[in-house]
């Protein structure tokens, strides 16, 4: 019989009280019971990154963790990066102009990585961002694109200071 | 009037979707009452299925339903995968069952199916099904498939050969013999696949009030999934919509139909619930197509001054266990090898063997990057034996620009004789020489030695057959509002189609792309369609769109002129609005839309049908050749094995422009599949065919660090083939990567007299290749 408890999670300032059961994966929590399904399911087992999130303002491989784990924490997904309904964060802003995404799928784990990293180092050089990312797969962009949009997000990031 | 759409660089429309969590891929639809589904597959690459036992697996939680063949309606317990493309050539065409009841052939193949109230459940269940198996050998590599003794991939034959066939042209025999110089060397290319981020995915709803059924599958055609869905389960082409929402990538194995995607629908119809089946990275490893494999055994005969007298050799391609899309890969491989060469004489013997593996069908590049591989492999070896300098080699070789169309001699996948219909070869490599400083090299490679670093350079040329038909179509609809609607068949998985095809509309109406919608990859919106793969969408959709556009502009210039009693001669479009030139007469497209929606009791303006609307759909008369020359510059570490890419430039002539920001996107991205194809990617199976990396721990692909920045310069010739002068531009990049990067490390570790033969080559194999010189 599956062992199942209530948790209570924060994701992007909203509460989500839910039962679920002990082996749900948090990704598959966020995705599936809360209908967040920005956040990616690439390889579950670690690798790609693209169900990156924010927990507690670090960086996690929400397919690596239990949603029970998260009881009481708060997460933030790429649905609560943008300031609001119309306007793009500098940072996905930054990838609309340097052609950062091509498919968009490993794209909200690329934008939670590079959040944190520029919050940690806002002025890196290219070397830095590649390897920032450099636990994040794409196979559309090649990552050119990516790293042009991180330098040029923390430029305007830095000016926005 | 708006600044001019069609050739800037304008950001795509996709972007703030995707950028902000609200694109909708298939897993992300949740529809009330959904089911999940999980698969068994086979853990054996070849056995006998003696007996399955579901009783456990019914009695678990949540359980509703498992299936196996004998499950299943009657008629489809035998029924295969459609055979998509036949040929002659092709003697034991085996196609896949949905679930396979009797004999496995690779390991993964689906033998039940789970259908559960959660995927958990349904994985769960999944692993209670017992099947009692005879396990037997299996045919693991494609060379030795073919040698007498081998074991058989399906035990009903008497040999594992697919199909064989000769292409070429010219008296080869002549050539060779009066040679002044002969090379031969065999060449290996490994097995690697697509590996889009998204894995496969299904959803099917059976809707009983319409008797209809939808499908939504992470595919790049949709169209080919409903004629394969109406083909095999006998449904009517009416009562089934196919839909590819955001697709997460796709590179080839998303082209093909397969299995899943006929049994969900099935399981949907007979649960009367939908169903939802995700694919998993381990199911993705083992069940979705790869490609690659080959083995060349190659001769090339030059003169004197290094000019080409001939080519002939033999090639085995691995085509796995089945043949969805028959010789589709091997040939294109054989018809690739010329390349952009003035090549008198060729010749190529291609066996297709059948090994107990995955099925083979195309990945970004399909067969080129072989091909190219053994062709720019063979002209490096005749530039070494003269003392010629290998690009030097190969400019003598070019097809003068003056010589097109080039007719080639040989017969393309699209069954026209090949003829290269435009391009400019000589400056193509010329411009990728430059902006790479080849000149320079030498200089700095004097230098890098002296500093006791090893760096190198690698030159390779590719031509590829893009755009090819029969067709694709596009709607282009004014609605009452006055925003333009495009309706197309093939999926985007990340190409941009909505923001290119809008470009080639924009400017016929004066509108910018905001105005501009594209609904893609829905059976629902447009009768007919194909899907985007081969490099096809901006040939056949974006003519289509021009040749739309047109027409709608003309029916409201028509109109337009009947609401303004002018005459149309003297009417024009800017803005959004049709006005009489010289005047401030105007209307706006909107209220041009509203008028031939009709009024009851009233004719239509002009006399016009009703709409303000074109369908149009593009047929090529045959494929557009794109071509290019990468050149690529590496430092090896002789100790650790390490490859830098110091540089990587790249000339590339995909025709007229749409969008060059997603054009440079598009070969960046095709690059770094390269990279992976030349140092990371190898799908590697013991010796009894059962897969042996099957993580992203094991097979790697290009992360950031090791992936370069591409130097990107384009050449324009405009395909006299397509109104817009376009050629496909999503597989360039990858096809001459493996070929320059492999030529770089080779004259990086000169010094130690290095030959290298095959792809991917990893650390430890330079490591011991230095030694081995040393």
């Amino acid at each position: 019989m599956s062992d199942r408890r209530t948790i209570s999670v924060t994701i992007n300032g909203e509460t989500f009280e839910r039962e679920v059961e002990t082996r749900l994966t948090l990704s598959d929590f966020i995705r599936h019971e809360c209908l967040l399904t920005g956040t990616h399911v690439g390889c579950e087992h670690g690798v790609c990154g693209a169900c990156t999130i924010l927990l507690n303002g670090q960086t996690a491989r929400s397919c690596l963790m239990l949603a029970v784990q998260a009881d009481g924490q708060e997460i933030r997904t790429v649905e609560g990066i943008a300031p609001n309904d119309q306007e793009l964060h500098p940072l996905q802003q930054a990838f609309q102009d340097n052609h950062g995404l091509q498919c968009g799928y490993c794209t909200p784990g690329m934008l939670t990585t590079l959040l944190e990293f520029l919050e940690e180092n806002p002025d890196p050089t290219e070397r830095e961002v590649r390897e920032a990312i450099s636990g994040n797969l794409c196979r559309c962009t090649g990552y050119q694109g990516i790293v042009a949009a991180a330098l040029d997000a923390a430029k305007r990031l830095q000016a926005g200071a | 009037m708006g600044a001019k759409m069609f050739g800037a660089r304008v950001p795509r429309l996709e972007d703030p979707r995707l950028l902000t969590g609200r694109g909708s891929y298939t897993d992300d639809f949740h529809l009330p009452g959904m089911l999940e589904a999980a698969f068994v597959r086979s853990p054996h690459s070849h056995a006998k299925i003696n007996g399955i036992d579901t009783s456990a697996a019914l009695a678990h939680d949540g359980v509703v339903a498992v299936y196996t063949s004998a499950d299943l309606p009657e008629y489809l317990r035998d029924k295969t995968v459609p055979f998509q493309v036949p040929n002659p050539a092709i003697s034991q065409p085996f196609q896949q069952r949905l679930l396979e009841g009797r004999e496995v052939c690779f390991a993964g193949e689906p033998i039940a199916l789970v259908v559960a109230d959660t995927r958990y459940n349904a994985e769960d269940a999944a692993t209670l099904v017992e099947i009692d198996y005879d396990i037997l050998p299996g045919a693991a590599d494609c060379k030795s498939a073919l040698e007498d003794g081998a074991p058989m991939c399906h035990s009903t034959s008497s040999n594992n050969e697919g199909a064989k066939y000769i292409v070429g042209y010219g008296d080869v025999e002549k050539a060779f013999a009066e040679a002044h110089l002969k090379h031969r060397e065999e060449y290996w290319i490994h097995r690697g696949g697509g590996f889009a981020i998204e894995n496969r995915a299904v959803v099917a709803e059976y809707d009983e009030i319409d008797d209809m059924l939808t499908i939504w599958s992470a595919t790049q055609s949709p169209f080919l999934v409903k004629q394969n869905v109406v083909d095999m389960l006998g449904w009517e082409s009416d009562k089934v919509r196919v839909i590819a929402p955001d697709v997460g990538g796709g590179f080839g194995p998303k082209t093909v139909y397969y299995v899943e995607e006929a049994l969900i629908p099935v399981i949907a119809k007979d649960l009367g619930r939908p169903v939802k089946w995700i694919e998993d990275r381990r199911e993705n490893f083992l069940a979705t197509n790869m490609e690659r494999d080959q083995y060349w055994e190659m001769e090339i005969a030059v003169d004197a001054d290094g000019k080409l007298l001939g080519v002939r050799g033999k090639m085995i391609h691995d085509t796995g266990a089945y043949m969805p899309w028959g010789i589709i890969s091997p040939y294109i491989s054989a018809t690739t090898l010329p390349g952009p060469y003035v090549l008198p004489t060729y010749e190529l013997e291609t066996r297709v063997a059948l090994t107990n593996k995955v099925a083979v069908t195309p990945v970004r590049g399909a067969g080129r990057p072989q091909a190219v591989f053994a062709m720019e492999r063979l002209m490096d070896r005749a530039a070494d034996k003269l003392g010629l300098d290998r690009a030097e080699i190969r400019r003598r070789n070019l097809i003068p620009t003056e010589e097109m169309p080039y007719a080639l001699g040989l017969i393309f996948r699209d069954g026209k004789p090949m003829t290269y219909d435009s391009g400019d070869y000589p400056k193509c490599q010329a411009e990728a020489l430059r902006i790479a400083d080849y000149d320079g090299f030498r200089a700095r490679q004097e230098t890098a030695r002296a500093e006791g670093r090893h760096i190198g350079i690698g030159v390779a040329n590719y031509v590829e057959g893009t755009g090819l038909g029969p067709f694709e179509g596009a709607t282009v609809r004014i609605q009452p509002s006055g925003r333009i609607c495009i309706y197309t068949g093939g999926g985007d998985s990340g190409q941009g189609h909505w923001t290119t095809l809008a470009q080639v509309c924009a400017d016929k109406f004066g509108v910018g792309v905001e105005d501009i919608d594209v609904q893609k990859g829905d059976t629902g919106k447009i009768a007919s369609g194909v899907g985007t793969f081969a490099s096809r969408i901006a040939v056949n959709a974006g003519s289509s769109v021009h040749l739309a556009s047109n027409e709608v502009r003309e029916k409201a210039i028509k109109v337009a002129a009947h609401m303004l009693e002018a005459a149309e001669e003297d009417m024009d479009i800017e803005d959004g609005r049709v006005f009489v030139k010289g005047s401030d007469l105007s209307v706006p497209l909107s209220d041009v839309a509203r008028a031939v929606q009709g009024m009851p009791g009233f004719s239509l303006p002009g006399g016009v049908e009703p709409g303000l609307e074109a369908t149009h759909y593009f047929s090529p008369s045959q494929s557009s050749y794109c071509n290019g020359t990468a050149v690529v510059e590496v430092e090896v570490d002789p100790d650790t094995g390490y490859v830098d890419i110091l540089n990587y430039s790249m000339a590339h002539d995909s025709g007229t422009l749409i969008n060059p920001f997603v054009v440079d996107g598009q070969v960046q991205g095709a690059v770094a599949q390269g990279v992976g194809n030349a140092l990371l990617e190898w799908m590697i199976y013991d010796d009894n065919a059962n897969p042996v990396s099957a993580t992203f721990a094991e097979y790697l692909l290009p992360s950031a660090p090791e992936t370069p920045n591409v130097d990107v310069t384009h050449v324009e010739s405009p395909t006299p083939i397509n109104p817009l002068g376009v050629k496909g531009a999503g597989e360039g990049g990858t096809i001459p990567a493996a070929a320059a990067i492999i030529a770089a490390i080779e004259d990086a570790l000169s010094p130690w007299d290095v030959q290298i033969s095959g792809a991917p080559l990893t650390p430890s194999m330079i490591v011991q290749k230095v030694h081995s010189g040393r």
